[in-house]
């Protein structure tokens, strides 16, 4: 059991907390992924390498060797300080790791300098009305017509599809093959004629999603990733991933620490709700669990850099815990400030900005998304335990 | 950085495990169940050093950590091991260390599996109903009640100051009767101080909060144990028994029950490694640390009793399929050292949190 991350890696952090330290001041407030602010921020980070640390110079990345701890050393002090990490969205998170790993030189020369540096924004389009947890039966048609797809079909889902100016899309290009062999990953411009993005209101009020469309929208042949129904298996390099990360346990920190002084300022017929005895009792409950969770991180990491240590079950879960752990921490924040707990928007008693009623129902979002709850449970007993798969059920004549 | 256990602490499991599975399978904690006794037992692992392990080597003992320790409380737990362990090999150990020298005696008969010492600190944790210990002038007065083991040769006693006494055994004194309690894999006792005699082990409440929180961190580890081989059996269970013409592993009900059990189970693993590592190394995190560990754990292996259980159908409820022995150590396990709401409220205090 060793903790530290030895006198190397405490002077990199120096080295990140002094950079904070002068530059925070110039870091955007907001989320705006458009704006000139966020993109000279950007860029200020990849020269320092704080984001974008591993992609090659050549396609406008930073270009160190992989280090998981001062990926997480970064990460660490960017949190602790809350400001901006540089810019996110699924170009950057999901579409660059892929064509790192399964791109043509073409496509990396292409599209990840423009990704990265914030001038080209990505959708992504791999769900389908009737393909949610069942990806692979998406039926979005590809028909090759001389050089180009012909795409006929809808996604959803396609969160930031309103702004992007590219998709990477999933789609069916071989009818008559296997369902995860018939599938190809294409990527097209968003202005290309036959595509209609209509917003999709969520139960935050707020469109954070998307339907699109696509009649006969016409693609060049040659804006495929990996070769023609490959696309389940590029699609798959990075997707386990993107579970592991969507609800890590250092903000589940930092919201049950945002609790903790929520319920000293809150009171309720003059006492504080922190010296009732019941919800205090809640409180300590969900700071026992994410305790939990962030020693479990702690495992999770330490298999990554150490070869010989086995994760157990570690990784296989935290996309199922961490999820409904954060749903009912922000539950609980609801529920210990009683009817001030339901205000929204512009109310004038919004505790927090209306991040707990937000983040109440985002994270209900987050376990539903990137493979459900129930998704989750069929992998860990399958895969993690080892138990015997559902059959299959006959197709009725 | 490293997070889990070294390659001799893996070794160290395994030794524990190797040995269990011979010593301590579900027939032998029967025996004990019955009436019978855990020599042989407590002789073994004496020979694999298991009494000796937090005593320093200065002090006769092998001079190993709490994490350790908590390794140990781990196989143990697995096998619903009948042993002294927790009190003689955890508890007295740590008290009787921070004395410095004075009892090098008893340490020394402790590593060397002749002396068992019995824990009775229910009254300085929470005290219920007409129950209280008061020392006066190096005499006990009052009573303790599930003081465990039943068969100590003495008992490391906490008075209501948290202060720390040793009392004989056959002190003239003292007097033992036997509470039976659902888990038949530990015997407890009420202890009845009439003058008894006691030798002040401390009277620094510092030392009490030790002992007590290694006790805690072995015993959640203890109960990660036994959680842990309940989800096993109830994973092999579901797996080879069928039913509607498949086993019964193969419908997502059961398979979704099995993957609660280990999405909840798996980063109590993690936990109960960091408390461990903490009483040693992190002293500032350790107390919170070993309360939220031994209420977390208590709070899982309820949900994996239950629900390993359930799993087995009526054979989880059968005294054939013995699943219940492990149920009741998981029970039993969550109200000792402390009930996990009381020990959630410690936890709130110890963060300044409330008074």
């Amino acid at each position: 059991m060793d903790l530290s991350f030895g006198p190397e890696y405490e002077g990199f952090r120096s080295e990140v907390v002094t950079f904070l330290a002068s530059n925070a001041d110039k870091a955007p407030k907001g989320n705006d992924l458009r704006g000139q602010q966020a993109k000279d921020w950007q860029k200020l980070l990849i020269e320092h390498g704080y984001t974008c640390r591993t992609i090659p110079k050549e396609f406008g990345g930073y270009g160190a060797e992989p280090d998981i701890i001062k990926t997480r050393i970064i990460a660490e002090e960017f949190s602790k300080a809350r400001v901006n990490a540089g810019l996110g969205g699924q170009g950057i998170s999901m579409l660059v790791p892929t064509l790192l790993e399964m791109g043509t030189q073409e496509q990396k020369e292409q599209f990840i300098r423009p990704t990265i540096m914030g001038d080209m924004i990505w959708c992504q389009g791999y769900s389908e009305p009737g393909a949610g947890s069942d990806l692979a039966a998406l039926s979005t048609a590809a028909v090759l017509d001389g050089d180009e797809w012909v795409i006929n079909g809808q996604k959803i889902w396609t969160s930031t599809a309103q702004i992007a100016d590219w998709i990477f899309c999933l789609v069916r290009s071989e009818p008559d093959a296997p369902k995860h062999k018939g599938i190809s990953f294409l990527l097209f411009d968003m202005k290309t004629p036959g595509i209609e993005v209509r917003p999709l209101v969520d139960m935050t009020g707020h469109a954070n999603f998307n339907e699109t469309f696509f009649t006969d929208v016409r693609v060049p042949k040659h804006q495929i990733v990996g070769e023609r129904g490959q696309g389940w298996q590029v699609a798959n390099a990075i997707l386990g991933h993107e579970r592991e990360t969507l609800a890590p346990a250092n903000t589940a920190q930092t919201r049950i620490n945002a609790l903790i002084e929520l319920m000293k300022n809150e009171t309720a017929d003059g006492a504080r709700l922190i010296d009732n005895p019941v919800y205090r009792d809640r409180l300590m409950k969900i700071q026992g669990k994410v305790m939990a969770m962030r020693f479990n991180e702690l495992r999770v990491l330490s298999a990554r850099l150490n070869a010989g240590q086995d994760p157990g079950l570690s990784r296989m879960i935290t996309k199922l815990e961490g999820t409904e752990l954060r749903h009912d921490l922000e539950g609980l924040a609801i529920d210990v400030m009683g009817e001030i707990g339901l205000a929204y928007e512009d109310n004038p008693h919004l505790r927090g900005g209306g991040s707990w009623q937000r983040d109440y129902m985002y994270f209900l979002g987050l376990i539903i998304g990137g493979g459900t709850s129930q998704i989750q449970k069929n992998i860990i007993s399958e895969r993690g335990l080892g138990m015997p798969r559902e059959p299959k059920f006959e197709k009725a004549s | 950085m490293q997070f889990g256990l070294s390659e001799e602490q893996i070794l160290l499991l395994d030794n524990v495990n190797r040995f269990l599975d011979d010593n301590s399978p579900l027939d032998r904690v029967r025996a004990y169940a019955d009436g019978g006794d855990d020599a042989d037992i407590w002789a073994g692992l004496t020979e694999l050093g298991v009494p000796a392990l937090l005593i320093p080597e200065a002090q006769g003992g092998i001079g190993l950590n709490p994490l350790d320790a908590a390794i140990v409380a781990e196989s143990l737990g697995a096998h619903i091991t009948p042993s002294p362990f927790l009190g003689t090999a955890v508890m007295a150990p740590t008290a009787l260390v921070a004395s410095g020298g004075k009892y090098d005696d008893l340490l020394a008969e402790i590593a060397a599996g002749t002396h068992r010492v019995g824990i009775a600190f229910s009254e300085a944790i929470k005290r219920r109903n007409d129950a209280q210990v008061e020392a006066r002038d190096g005499r006990l007065f009052g009573k303790s009640l599930f003081a465990f083991d039943a068969d100590a040769d003495s008992y490391l006693v906490a008075d209501q100051k948290q202060h720390l006494y040793l009392v004989a055994a056959d002190d003239p004194g003292l007097t033992r009767t036997h509470l039976t309690t659902v888990d038949k894999t530990r015997r407890t006792v009420e202890l009845t101080y009439d003058n008894a005699a006691a030798q002040s082990v401390s009277t620094d409440v510092r030392v009490f909060e030790s002992v007590l929180d290694i006790g805690r961190v072995a015993i959640a580890a203890d109960t990660m144990g036994a959680a842990q081989n309940m989800l096993d059996q109830a994973v092999e269970y579901a797996k080879q028994r069928e039913q509607f013409n498949r086993p019964i592993g193969s419908f997502q009900a059961v398979k979704h029950m099995c993957a609660e059990m280990a999405a909840q189970l798996e980063p109590c693993r993690s936990m109960v490694w960091f408390a461990g590592h903490a009483l040693a190394e992190l002293p500032e995190e350790a107390r919170v640390t070993a309360c939220h560990t031994k209420a977390h754990l208590a709070e899982v292996a309820q949900f994996v009793a239950k629900t390993a259980t359930e799993v087995h159908g009526g054979m989880g409820f059968t005294d054939l399929v013995g699943l219940h022995y492990w149920f009741k150590r998981c029970g039993a396990n969550r109200q000792w050292l402390g009930a996990p709401e009381f020990v959630r409220q410690e936890a709130a205090v110890l963060q300044g949190l409330t008074d």
